[in-house]
């Protein structure tokens, strides 16, 4: 369908797409707060650029190291090449131990790999334990947010899925009375689960070890009882050293919520006593990346701040970019991997540079989001229609004479001429004036009032009176 | 100093009145501008839309009229940005030419505050003004603080507005979010585009703005046509249009320049 009409389709119920803007701009002015308070903060983001630049230069190197590492403490680690192979190696791991019923706590990679449905196919039931992932999973749709997967979701509608899933009251839409409920049917999924999946927030080269934050603390619960553990982590997820947490753990949660620190940052090095801990790098189109001038895209730490702060995010929902990722990143990762199907997610952008200047990690998103577009017409991804309307307008505004005449021609029939000509709806001037007046169209040019106003000077001058 | 004006194509075509102020008070400041005539448009239509080939004659064709000036200055951030933050692909890195076209090509205000010196002008504007920040002058060009960024600075169009006798500026409750012009987008994504420009204008309406103004004239056509649609009690000037206006109701109609720090 495209941005622009599930857009439209959103900002429709203008009433629901204010209430999701305030929601969100609400968690950006926590944020400005949050960054105000640290000094350094502008030094923090040049910091953690600085290490992802290193890091992914010495991508391999560090990789191979985090596997020693990882290993050393008794961790099995996996290598997965895209996201079939990603869903095979955690169906093997899990009907080696014969796992029927899977906890998981937040993880964007395995929603990039759509392995949710892939396990169920298995006969392998998925239980999400993030309480937004949780809700979106009753309602049988994706996450519209990264971060707050369920932030499109009103909490009477909350009431309404818990209602019929979960048995609470009927019209009930407290927050704290649907939070008990959900964590009390979580606590019984934790207890007969036989298996526990997380994603991984940053993985260590020098330690070999993983670390996850939540707010919930549902990661931990979810490996606390099963005794297998399996991390799957995109490759870009590794740091040097266990000292760059100390960068990166500052700017996350503020980034993210506007928290100074997320409610749980756990570290883990190799199984629990008794138990397995498989952990899954993934590449899936990521080594690619790496080598094209998109290449800082991969220093996103998914921290959300870029959705938060885009006001084209803000007014038309998760859901109308169609993508794992949603927002300026995803605009530029989701085409990255299938241009021809999410054509329309980098033109989703006024180019405001809003996310550029949030982003904890420095990626210029609007520039990247601007190099897209380029990269898509070479790709013959912008339309004919925009096309040739590019052609025609690059050939008139080349040659100066063809410029004012067409100019002057322009200016005379949108003062002449009737509105359903003017504003015929198939043109861009009808777009334009769906919701907003046209230009009131002037006599004369500037170069026109100019160069009379030069004739003027010229008479009155003491030469021309001589 | 040869010093150069550029109109913006739509500029040129539909506000000839920002341009004539801009001449104005370049001409009141002392600067004796000219306005090359083979000028057209920077090619930010083309590039934005990812055109880069159609972008390209206009690039080529920009450094060739402004070639030989020692400044370039222009009433539109956005424009400014084009030429100096987006030419990479378009104009050779290895053009002496192009590189100092480029460098040299100035917003209006940071003409007048950065070169000239002048941090204050005298004028009367009694009105309450709503001061639309611009996103390519704001976050490109760094016009002003920027409420993402915790690095400070200045904000030059408050500066030179703020000098004026009677004027007040419009408390907003997001001082700096986009307005949803955006080029191409005012007509790909119109329904964002105008949900953005009426929440923009919504937040003037609370704050009692009276005057609206910005650095770029494109967010003022895309505003000025929602307002006017609605016909909302908000007027719609550039900042230069204010400036002039502002500085003809002076006792000294020729400016003095109030400080001369300012070396580019």
């Amino acid at each position: 369908m495209g941005h622009p009409a599930l857009a439209a389709d959103f900002t429709a119920d203008r009433e629901r797409a204010r209430w999701h803007d305030r929601a969100l701009w609400f968690v950006r002015e926590k944020r400005d707060r949050m960054a105000t308070g640290v000094p350094e903060w502008e030094k923090l983001r040049e910091t953690a650029s600085a290490i992802k630049r290193h890091t992914q230069s010495l991508m391999s190197d560090y990789l191979q190291q985090f596997e020693e590492n990882a290993t050393r403490h008794g961790a099995v680690v996996h290598w997965a090449a895209d996201a079939a192979e990603h869903n095979r190696i955690v169906l093997s791991i899990l009907q080696h131990h014969r796992v029927q019923r899977l906890v998981k706590s937040k993880s964007m990679l395995t929603e990039e790999c759509h392995l949710n449905p892939f396990l169920e196919q298995h006969g392998i039931s998925v239980i999400d334990t993030d309480l937004g992932e949780r809700i979106v999973q009753l309602r049988e749709e994706p996450p519209s947010h990264i971060v707050l997967p369920a932030i499109h979701i009103k909490k009477e509608e909350v009431g309404e899925c818990f209602h019929e899933h979960l048995g609470t009251e009927k019209g009930a839409s407290d927050p704290k009375y649907l939070t008990e409920a959900a964590r009390g049917h979580l606590r019984s999924c934790f207890c007969e689960a036989d298996a526990g999946l997380t994603g991984v927030n940053f993985a260590i080269a020098e330690t070999g070890g993983i670390v996850i934050c939540t707010n919930e603390g549902n990661a931990d619960l979810g490996i606390g009882m099963p005794k297998i553990h399996i991390a799957c982590m995109g490759m870009e997820k590794l740091l040097p050293r266990a000292a760059d947490l100390s960068v990166f753990l500052r700017l996350l949660a503020r980034s993210a919520t506007g928290q100074p620190i997320t409610t749980y940052s756990s570290h883990f090095h190799g199984p629990q006593q008794g138990g397995e801990l498989h952990i899954v790098i993934v590449d899936n189109g990521r080594s690619e990346i790496l080598q094209s001038e998109f290449r800082q895209a991969l220093d996103c730490i998914r921290c959300g701040a870029c959705m938060n702060t885009c006001p084209v995010y803000r007014r038309s929902g998760g859901h109308s970019y169609e993508s794992t990722v949603p927002g300026p990143i995803g605009s530029i990762l989701t085409p990255l991997q299938s241009p021809a199907e999410n054509s329309t997610l980098p033109f989703a952008c006024s180019l405001c540079g809003s996310c550029t200047d949030v982003c904890p990690v420095k990626i210029p998103l609007h520039h990247q989001l601007f190099a897209m577009r380029e990269r898509l017409d070479q790709q013959q991804l912008i339309g004919t229609g925009k096309k040739l309307q590019m052609k025609a307008l690059s050939v008139v505004l080349s040659n100066t004479w063809l410029y004012s005449l067409v100019g002057n021609m322009a200016r005379l029939a949108l003062r002449v001429l009737p509105k359903f000509l003017t504003q015929n709806p198939l043109t861009p001037a009808g777009q334009w004036a769906r919701q907003r007046e046209l230009p009131e169209a002037p006599r004369k040019s500037f170069r026109q009032l100019y160069a009379e106003r030069q004739q003027k000077y010229k008479n009155n001058s003491p030469d021309s009176q001589t | 100093m040869k010093v150069a004006l550029f109109i913006p194509c739509y500029i040129d075509q539909f506000y000839p009145d920002v341009g004539l102020a801009t001449l104005q008070v370049l001409e009141s400041v002392g600067v004796q501008v000219d306005f090359p005539e083979q000028q057209t448009c920077c090619g930010q239509p083309m590039a934005n839309s990812g055109c880069m080939s159609e972008a390209r004659p206009l690039a080529e064709k920009f450094i060739d009229t402004f070639a030989g000036y020692d400044y370039v200055v222009s009433p539109s951030g956005s424009c400014v940005s084009m030429v100096r933050n987006h030419y990479d692909h378009l104009v050779s890195a290895s053009d002496r030419q192009a590189t100092l076209v480029r460098r040299q090509t100035l917003e209006l205000g940071e003409f007048v505050v950065q070169v000239l010196g002048i941090r204050s002008l005298s004028g009367v504007f009694p009105h309450q003004v709503g001061l639309h920040q611009s996103c390519h002058g704001l976050r490109e060009l760094r016009l002003g603080p920027c409420s993402e960024s915790m690095t400070a600075r200045e904000s030059l169009l408050q500066l030179l507005l703020g000098s004026f006798t009677g004027i007040s500026f419009s408390q907003l409750q997001r001082k700096d979010e986009c307005c949803g012009f955006g080029g191409t987008f005012a007509v790909g994504e119109e329904a964002v585009s105008a949900m953005m420009g009426e929440d923009r204008i919504n937040d003037h309406l609370q704050a009692g703005t009276e005057v609206l103004t910005a650095g770029d004239m494109s967010c003022l056509m895309h505003l000025d046509g929602i307002i006017r649609r609605r016909a909302l009690p908000i007027r719609v000037l550039h900042y230069a249009q204010i400036m002039a206006q502002a500085m003809q109701q002076a006792p000294d109609a020729r400016q003095k320049r109030t400080a001369n720090t300012g070396q580019h």
